[in-house]
């Protein structure tokens, strides 16, 4: 490797007109790149812009229909992740590549272990592995914990000191921020400044521009597939790039919303003292009806676990649950559906939560409702017809038929989807876990605009997002959680970026008292 | 945590299986009318040994999340060939055994292909390959019969300075010069990866085929080695339909019984080992208490129930129920 | 990717489920089913008349009541390796109860499938609410109901006789030259057919096939649902033995044990994704006719036991490389 360093922007690795089908749809159209050594590359695009489909062929877990890839100016050709690993290019995934049976350091050693007399060396093995996880700024994890006893942040860590173990000329991180705690952000941020000091070339992909105007030395923007525009870093607003990513001005993004009454809404939802092991303590809020309210916080401090435990999911909750002012239990989603209740949840992940992907898209938005559309035990056709057109209709789902599975739609649909499929029952508590991640800025707008056209109908919803921008344009109030508590309550004009960020960091809180 | 915890976290499902086996093999000799003799070892060695290398069989299987239900039947049927080779002079001997172990893994090495290359799920497959494997069992040995160099069979099954069963010091041998560098080898870490996921093991370019098809092949090896095993026991050879599906039964029971994880990526054959002679023992457990032969199969059965609800007693205390589905 | 198309929804002719899932594995079973009609004309020109195939119809339909029970549990991605003992006890059970009394004779066959359903319950709830994998605990109560029946006939093959209830249910004619069995096979399809397509408990059968969480999210009471796809699978197995203990005119042990593998085969051969959530009622129907002639076509050219189960064996695994195969990882 060449680490004699300023001879800025070498280009190492270079794609001419490559070009990717999937059955009929166009992922990847005549796309070119250029990235150079020592620089960090930004790629932004919505999502199915074709940047995962990029990725994938140069990591060489797709192979491409078209165009030609040159590493360092000679003609390459990945049949596998294997060939392109050998090349010196390594991927961080937005899905996690880890194997959880494993432990940390088998997992970081995985695609070339040390070997001795043929066998794996595990001494070897775990100085690497100690090696890789502290020049990824991770060395609190051990190297022999096993990949499913960690939690999501810790994988991430995991999976970057792995890439960094390959020793790559090339490295790819897409989304890999995604699941990390602010301070492991920053931790990162410093590693990948090193590794473009020591020359390597590093591909950047991420949705948050912050980081992007913070890293990156060039830009690539791709929109249906083709790359639209390359620019210097900080060459263009944030305006100008989101404009290229969607191709048509952005107007409001979120809805507007309703001044705040007087009297306090009528509470709908109502929790006092909800309590479940370590993760959750002492949690008393309400949400009345025609409120957005949203759950803030870092990543992992008892959002999720909030929402399964109101949702009858988890076992042994402790605390008082009213609905409408009267105590209810709920054991099971069953129960949480049921008319008196009329409870929603939104899971966290689509494809193994929401839907059953190789379904039909008919049978997935009629699934939670099927009690209702049954008549003297058969399915009603005609209710069922004729409430997945209502829902295809007001949701706007852009689908070839409803009787294609749900996992050809794009992810946008998809989400589309699985918020029909509750909305049908008419909830009247919409409780909601991140329901715009991974996806594109059009359905994300969409769904905003229903959330506040739910809350105006006379909804319950409680929303956690791991977006402050969507919680701060969304929200009527913010519930911040750290540790498994509330420590915030932020609405009205306190409700601020800063103030979010310092509150989900539980900081700062003494002056805020002062100031109160 | 500390260095032996993780060691710990690593290897709970081989302890608990060795813990199971401890506890009741402790009930069984407390009950044993003559106590731990050395030729009660031995009786318990050779037959727990039986069931010991279809259990690593079909744990090796498991381990890259598939079954082999044909386990028995390679079983059968290279105890069918060793009853025509394994005889005669030592070099003939020799040959026999070399033949009889490249028959298993030949038969294990079919049943990976049809699985990898093939794509079919190795339920179905190993069902269909199992018919096959007993029909040339069956070819071989249409009645009981034939014979096999008896002097090493009673070398193998016998005692070892009068004491140590020689069976198991065979197993002990296998674990380590099979077992062992299998597992620390590139292969056997790709098995590993394949059964706990498949597409993350993908993604890190692990060599996925070679693994599957590695752990396919020495699982027929270890299958074959129960053949040659059987007919150093008995003497003979026989295509007994309803003990090969038995054994493919309780081989499956006795990696539960071991910690082997049936989802695939979790456990070892040393833990199917300790399952294989957990589940011989309640049949010897049977015998020295002294039960009606005709409660005996009654009594297996409720064992076998209980026992696995135990192993399902750890879900009852998940707090998340989406733990219940993965 | 991008959206492929837009604009209003397209509307689909509405055909029932069984017909909208014909797909090639189906069509291509039924494919098979015509070649070995042909290859057994070929040997027998007895092969092509209508007494041989409804005799063949006969002798599928038990292996069809077997095998719709079989399709439940593997529709939700589970394994009923208890069928073999489940029918043997509901074909003794149905003739020890018709020596019962007056009432017995009456009450033999229900007698005899809810023992089956009994059996279906414990896997249900073992499966459902304990989480033991279905593998196991239906190869445990196997093994229990074996040892059950063991004790009950002490050992020896019992003297039972089938009922004539029980004889008429099997091989009489309600319909002139019509086995019952067969319009007893039929029924149970009609039924099949419609709880898989047109109920919600058929919906919710194959949702937890695709993914368990996503149903139990969904509000769907997974474990019920399991619970009874068991239930039916074990009074399916009972019935299928009491079939055929009527159709051999008496109960024996091990009777059920050349049933086991072959419900598996004609499920998987008609379609069945073997990991659930995918297949149609209409591909197990081929898959049994399948095999019900394979066996027929080896038996009627003499081969012997030994080559029967390695033809068996091949022509299964050739028609799964041909159709069954999953999907290319990339």
């Amino acid at each position: 490797m060449d680490t004699s360093g300023n001879t800025a922007a070498m280009p190492l690795l270079r794609m001419e007109g490559v070009s990717k089908r999937y059955g009929g749809v166009r992922a990847l159209e005549n796309a070119h790149l250029t990235v150079g050594t020592g620089r960090i590359h930004a790629i932004l695009g919505e999502n199915g812009a074709g940047k995962s489909t990029l990725i994938k062929v140069i990591a060489g877990v797709v192979e491409p229909d078209e165009g030609r890839m040159l590493l360092g100016g000679r003609t390459i050709s990945f049949r596998s992740p294997a060939d392109a690993a050998a090349a010196g290019i390594a991927c961080v995934f937005q899905e996690l590549s880890l194997i959880p049976d494993l432990s940390v350091a088998d997992n970081i050693v995985i695609s070339n272990p040390p070997r001795r007399f043929g066998m794996i060396d595990r001494v070897a093995q775990r100085r690497i592995a100690e090696e890789a996880l502290s020049r990824a700024g991770a060395a609190d994890i051990h190297p022999r914990a096993l990949v499913r006893d960690l939690p999501l942040s810790r994988r991430q860590m995991v999976e970057i000191a792995k890439a960094l173990a390959r020793q790559p000329r090339i490295l790819i991180l897409d989304e890999a921020t995604s699941a990390l705690t602010a301070s492991d952000v920053e931790k990162v941020f410093a590693v990948l400044k090193r590794l473009k000091a020591e020359g390597l070339a590093i591909l950047y992909i991420s949705h948050r521009m912050h980081e992007i105007a913070e890293l990156a030395d060039e830009c690539t923007v791709f929109r249906n597939g083709r790359n639209v525009e390359s620019y210097v870093a900080g060459t263009r607003t944030d305006g100008e790039v989101v404009e290229m990513m969607i191709g048509r001005e952005v107007s409001t993004v979120f809805p507007a919303k309703p001044e705040p009454s007087p009297d306090p809404p009528v509470p709908i939802l109502e929790c006092r003292d909800l309590g479940w092991g370590e993760r959750l303590r002492d949690i008393s809020f309400s949400v009345g009806a025609g409120e957005v309210v949203g759950l803030g916080g870092l990543d992992g401090q008892g959002q999720r676990d909030l929402l399964l435990a109101l949702f009858g999911v988890l076992r042994g909750t402790s605390g008082t649950l009213l609905v409408d002012g009267t105590p209810v239990a709920i054991a099971s989603p069953s129960a949480a559906r049921v008319a008196g209740i009329g409870m929603a949840l939104i899971p966290e992940d689509r494809k193994t939560e929401g839907l059953m992907l190789p379904m039909t898209v008919r049978e997935n938005l009629s699934f939670a409702t099927l009690d209702r559309l049954t008549k003297r035990g058969m399915i009603d056709r005609d209710a069922e017809q004729a409430a997945i057109e209502e829902m295809v209709r007001l949701l706007g789902i852009k689908t070839a038929g409803l009787d294609i599975p749900v996992g050809a739609l794009s992810g946008g649909n998809q989400q589309k989807v699985v918020i029909a499929k509750w909305l049908m029952r008419k909830p009247r508590i919409v409780l909601l876990n991140d329901p715009t991640r991974g996806i594109d800025v059009g359905t994300k707008q969409e769904i905003y605009q229903l959330l506040r056209r739910l809350a105006d109908a006379g909804a319950a919803i409680l929303f956690y997002s791991t977006d402050y921008d969507e919680l701060i344009g969304c929200c009527d109030r913010v519930l911040v959680l750290y540790d498994g508590r509330i420590v915030r309550e932020l609405q009205g004009e306190g409700l601020t970026e800063h103030a979010l960020i310092a509150s989900a960091l539980n900081v700062e809180q003494a002056d805020q008292l002062e100031g109160a | 945590m500390t260095e032996w915890r993780y060691w710990l976290n690593e290897q709970r499902g081989t302890l608990i299986g060795l813990a199971i086996f401890l506890m009741m093999f402790a009930v069984y000799i407390a009950n044993h009318p003559a106590g731990l003799t050395a030729n009660v070892a031995q009786t318990a060695a050779n037959k727990g040994v039986l069931l010991a290398f279809v259990a690593m069989a079909q744990a090796l299987v498991v381990i890259t999340a598939g079954i082999d239900l044909s386990v028995g039947m390679i079983f059968i049927l290279t105890n069918c060939l060793a009853s025509w080779i394994v005889v005669g002079s030592p070099l003939a001997t020799t040959a026999g055994v070399v033949g009889v172990l490249a028959a298993g893994m030949l038969c294990g090495a079919i049943n990976g292909l049809l699985v990898i290359y093939g794509r079919l799920q190795p339920i179905v497959a190993t069902i269909a390959t199992g018919a096959v494997y007993f029909g040339i069992a069956l070819l071989l040995r249409p009645f009981p019969g034939g014979s096999v160099n008896e002097d090493l069979a009673d070398a193998v099954t016998g005692r070892l300075f009068g004491v140590v069963p020689a069976s198991l010091v065979l197993l002990a041998a296998v674990v380590l010069l099979v077992w062992i560098p299998f597992r620390r080898s590139v292969a056997g870490r790709a098995a590993y990866a394949a059964g706990s996921s498949e597409p993350a093991a993908f993604m890190s370019g692990m060599p996925l085929r070679r693994g599957k098809f590695a752990a396919y092949t020495v699982a027929g090896l270890f299958a074959g080695m129960g053949g040659l095993f059987l007919t150093f026991f008995t003497y003979t050879g026989e295509a007994a339909y309803a003990s090969g599906g038995g054994y493919t039964l309780w081989s499956i029971a006795a990696v539960v019984l071991g910690g082997v994880s049936l989802y695939g990526g979790r456990g070892s054959a040393v833990g199917a080992i300790f399952g294989a002679f957990a589940a011989r023992t309640t049949g010897d457990m049977l015998f020295v208490f002294d039960v009606d032969p005709l409660w005996q199969p009654l009594l297996q059965g409720v064992v076998l129930l209980i026992a696995v609800s135990i192993g399902a007693a750890g879900l009852l205390r998940v707090r998340n129920r989406l733990e219940w589905f993965r | 990717m991008s959206e492929t198309s837009e604009g209003p929804v397209a509307m689909r002719t509405r055909l029932p489920q069984a017909f909208r899932r014909v797909d090639r594995a189906v069509l291509t079973a039924f494919g098979c089913i015509l070649l070995l009609l042909f290859i057994g004309s070929l040997y027998s020109s007895n092969f092509l008349s209508l007494d041989y195939l409804l005799q063949q119809l006969k002798v599928a339909s038990f292996l069809g009541v077997v095998a719709a029970g079989m399709m439940l549990v593997i529709l939700l991605g589970h394994i009923d390796l208890s069928v073999p003992w489940v029918m043997t006890t509901g074909a003794m059970m149905a003739c020890a109860a018709a020596g019962f009394g007056t009432l017995g004779p009456a009450l033999a066959i229900p007698f005899g499938v809810v023992c089956g359903a009994l059996f279906g319950l414990v896997n249900g709830l073992a499966v459902a609410y304990l989480r033991i994998p279905s593998m196991i605990i239906t190869l445990a109560t196997n093994v229990v109901a074996q040892g059950l029946m063991v004790l009950y006939t002490g050992g020896f093959s019992p003297s039972d006789s089938a009922p004539a209830a029980v004889r008429w249910l099997a091989t009489g004619h309600v319909v002139p030259g019509v086995p019952n069995a067969i319009l007893v096979w039929a029924l149970i399809s009609v039924a099949m057919v419609v709880l898989l397509s047109r109920t919600s408990y058929g919906r919710s059968i194959y949702g937890i096939g695709n993914s368990e969480r996503a149903a139990y999210l969904s509000g769907v009471d997974t474990r019920r649902v399991v619970m009874i796809a068991f239930i039916l699978s074990g009074a399916l197995s009972a019935f299928g033995g009491v079939l055929l203990a009527g159709y051999a005119s008496k109960a024996a042990q091990a009777m059920g044990d050349a049933y086991l593998l072959p419900s598996i085969a004609a499920v998987v051969l008609g379609g069945t994704s073997i990991l659930g959530g995918r297949g149609s009622y209409l591909g197990t129907v081929a898959g049994v006719i399948l095999i019900t002639l394979l066996q027929s076509i080896l038996s009627v050219m003499q081969m012997p036991e030994a080559g029967r189960q390695i033809v068996y064996g091949v022509v299964i695994i050739a028609m799964l490389l041909l159709y069954g195969r999953t999907p290319a990882s990339r």
